[in-house]
């Protein structure tokens, strides 16, 4: 679920209380959106696709909240890594279609095991 | 009560109710045939459904006879012979036009082993941004986090739509002499992903203007994930060694037979692990094609090819189930004048049959179903001689609604969703069926229906939720209804009592109603080599 808006990060935009499919942010007063309802949040996390200024973070778990220090996932390079692997924001630089693997997929599947053939 | 002011009102052509693939195609569709064209969608056209957030399989077959007819002879008797040869091969021919287009538009498709461009998967994210584009492009007027609650009518049909929007709780109304549902299925909140918009509120809506159901039965659709997380992306699972609690190994590597999951997963709990990507290179292999798979165990720090990982399956409902709004014309009209269905809102029996077959049926259908349905709402909206401005229209909308509270108790939408999630999410009710376990659900199904015709929430998300939860009692009591009527197991229907195909029930089950629920089938058309043409675009936008 998400958890984390950076206030540090965060520019205002509000793009993901618009992009948000499941309606979990309110626009916030002082310009930052508050989680107001983390519990319908799906876990997709198209909010992290769409932030420009890579301030959100969704942790894992679908049903269970998860403590985060902002600190630490700048240290691993997580704030910003969904969106970076997708390539939104780039530029055309980087593009997760054009990388896909799909084609060769069927090439490296493991042998049936002996007592299904 | 009296009946609310709207703060928004817009008159148009065609409405499309719906901002996922199919709602987008036939958004796009729509105003390429010349109507001016309105989409509502609950989230946002670009993020909303079930494809954005991953990546999606596609029925992708190049114009070759012979492959297209094996393809067509596969799924018939795949889809146990509910599905009609002309739809079939349609659906290809339209899949695969309109995905040439996608590469026009800019989607950028990886090459296979021969340096050809493969066309038969695309990832969610960036299929969705071009397509939110493309519509814009196309002149259609979006209004994102604007969920539809009720159809507008008259005696002549259905005449729009109202609805809130959810950022400022205004009231919108669209009228418009076309309404396109493509509203996807119902997954019941389950959490797969991209799949909690879909709370059937479509179907809803269709029915409360008199539309018929047919397939509902074809619904025990489950998918496989890590416990803790959301990616219904089953396939990373064939690199997998699957263990018991105490470590035994129950599969290594490979196929595994249809019920492995679901008759482990009843006996306890089951982990995985993908230590047949033993390479580094195919540990590449498997992240580029399904990078959305390893997000969650990055976070988590698991390594999912060396640490075993709990699993569970989350249904997926009518989304890859093959049930939904019964079509009656080849542009996707349904039994009511002005209305049309697409995506997986409506019925997919007429391509896929009794079985959907994992997402590549489905996300063809979207593409082509949302071509058929914006051509047909064009053509039947340019066709009318008044506008939807100047008809008499009524608000259609009869439960979950406070304008038709029948008692002061608000709804408990909270408490009524769980408790319809404890009928359509165990395993051992909805996957294993049985007659006397499925009535009883479904009894108790019935006893919830009286909830939902109380006092509304007064938040802007209660009245949302209110309806939502209105829809998915609805689309549980449907399910089951035709579940408890198809006496035979077929594509992914199933009883115990009856564990054979019966050539006597080769007919669709349609449903009508809500308060009550009538049955009755429907014929198949029998077999024919007619060929019914493509959807052919001219006015492809170009980006």
């Amino acid at each position: 679920m998400i958890e984390l808006v950076s206030a540090e990060r965060c520019i205002s935009c509000n793009l993901c209380v618009k992009v948000c499919p499941t309606n979990v942010f309110d626009s916030g007063e002082d310009g930052i959106p508050i989680i107001a309802r983390q519990e319908d949040c799906q876990t997709c996390f198209m909010c992290e696709a769409y932030c420009p200024a890579d301030a959100l973070f969704v942790a894992h778990h679908a049903d269970l909240t998860v403590e985060v220090d902002e600190e630490e996932l700048i240290a691993k390079g997580l704030l910003g890594s969904w969106r970076a692997a997708i390539g939104f924001g780039s530029n055309g630089k980087v593009s997760m279609a054009s990388y896909d693997t799909t084609p060769i997929l069927r090439t490296i599947r493991p042998a049936r095991s002996a007592a299904e053939q | 009560m009296g009946i609310e002011k709207a703060a928004v009102k817009l008159d148009t052509d065609v409405l499309i109710i719906g901002g996922g693939p199919a709602g987008a195609w036939a958004a796009w569709s729509a105003a390429s045939h010349g109507a001016r064209t309105v989409l509502v969608d609950k989230g946002y056209l670009g993020t909303s459904g079930a494809t954005a957030p991953g990546g999606t399989n596609f029925l992708y077959v190049p114009p070759n006879q012979e492959k297209r007819e094996q393809a067509v002879e596969d799924r018939l008797e795949g889809g146990g012979y509910l599905s009609e040869a002309p739809w079939i091969h349609r659906l290809m021919e339209q899949a695969y036009q309109n995905i040439e287009l996608l590469e026009q538009w800019g989607y950028r498709f990886p090459l296979d082993g021969n340096g050809n461009l493969f066309k038969a998967h695309l990832q969610g994210p960036e299929y969705m941004q071009i397509m939110r584009k493309v519509v814009l492009k196309a002149g259609v007027r979006i209004l994102d986090q604007c969920p539809a609650q009720e159809l507008l009518t008259d005696e002549h049909g259905v005449g729009g739509a109202r609805g809130i929007n959810r950022l400022d709780g205004n009231v919108w109304e669209v009228r418009a002499n076309a309404v396109v549902i493509a509203t996807g299925g119902c997954a019941f909140l389950s959490k797969g992903l991209g799949c909690n918009v879909q709370t059937g509120d479509g179907l809803l809506m269709a029915a409360e203007l008199g539309a018929d159901l047919s397939g509902m039965e074809f619904s025990r659709q489950y998918a496989t994930t890590a416990a803790f997380g959301t990616i219904t992306r089953n396939r990373m699972l064939g690199w997998a060694t699957f263990y018991d609690e105490e470590g035994h190994v129950l599969h290594e590597g490979g196929p595994r037979e249809s019920d492995f999951m679901a008759k482990q997963l009843l006996k306890g709990p089951v982990y995985a692990v993908l230590n047949h990507a033993d390479t580094e290179e195919k540990r590449r292999i498997l992240r580029l094609s399904t990078p959305v798979w390893f997000l969650p165990f990055d976070r988590a720090g698991i390594d999912p090819f060396t640490q075993r990982f709990p699993l569970t399956m989350r249904y997926e409902g009518t989304i890859r189930g093959t049930g939904g709004l019964r079509l009656v014309g080849h542009d996707c009209s349904t039994t009511v004048a002005g209305l049309f269905a697409a995506g997986d809102a409506a019925s997919r029996e007429k391509t896929a049959g009794a079985r959907s077959g994992g997402g590549a049926y489905n996300a063809s259908w979207a593409i082509a179903s949302g071509t058929w349905s914006g051509k047909g709402a064009a053509d039947y909206a340019l066709a009318q001689g008044k506008e939807a401005r100047v008809r008499q229209l009524r608000l259609a909308g009869a439960y979950g609604l406070e304008r038709n509270a029948q008692s002061a108790e608000t709804i408990d939408t909270k408490a009524i969703v769980e408790q319809v999630q404890r009928e359509v999410f165990p395993l051992d009710i909805n996957y294993f069926r049985s007659e006397p376990v499925l009535e009883a659900s479904l009894k108790r199904l019935h006893s919830l229906w009286p909830a939902v015709k109380g006092s509304v929430p007064k938040t802007i998300q209660g009245r949302v939720r209110a309806r939502e939860t209105a829809a998915m009692v609805a689309t549980a009591r449907w399910m089951y209804t035709a579940a408890l009527a198809r006496k035979e197991t077929r594509g992914m229907h199933g009883l115990r009592e009856y564990p054979e195909l019966n050539p006597a029930l080769s007919h669709r089950l349609l449903l009508s109603g809500i308060e009550h629920i009538a049955i009755r089938p429907e014929q198949v058309p029998s077999r024919t080599y007619d060929v019914i043409p493509p959807v052919i675009v001219k006015e492809a936008a170009r980006l």
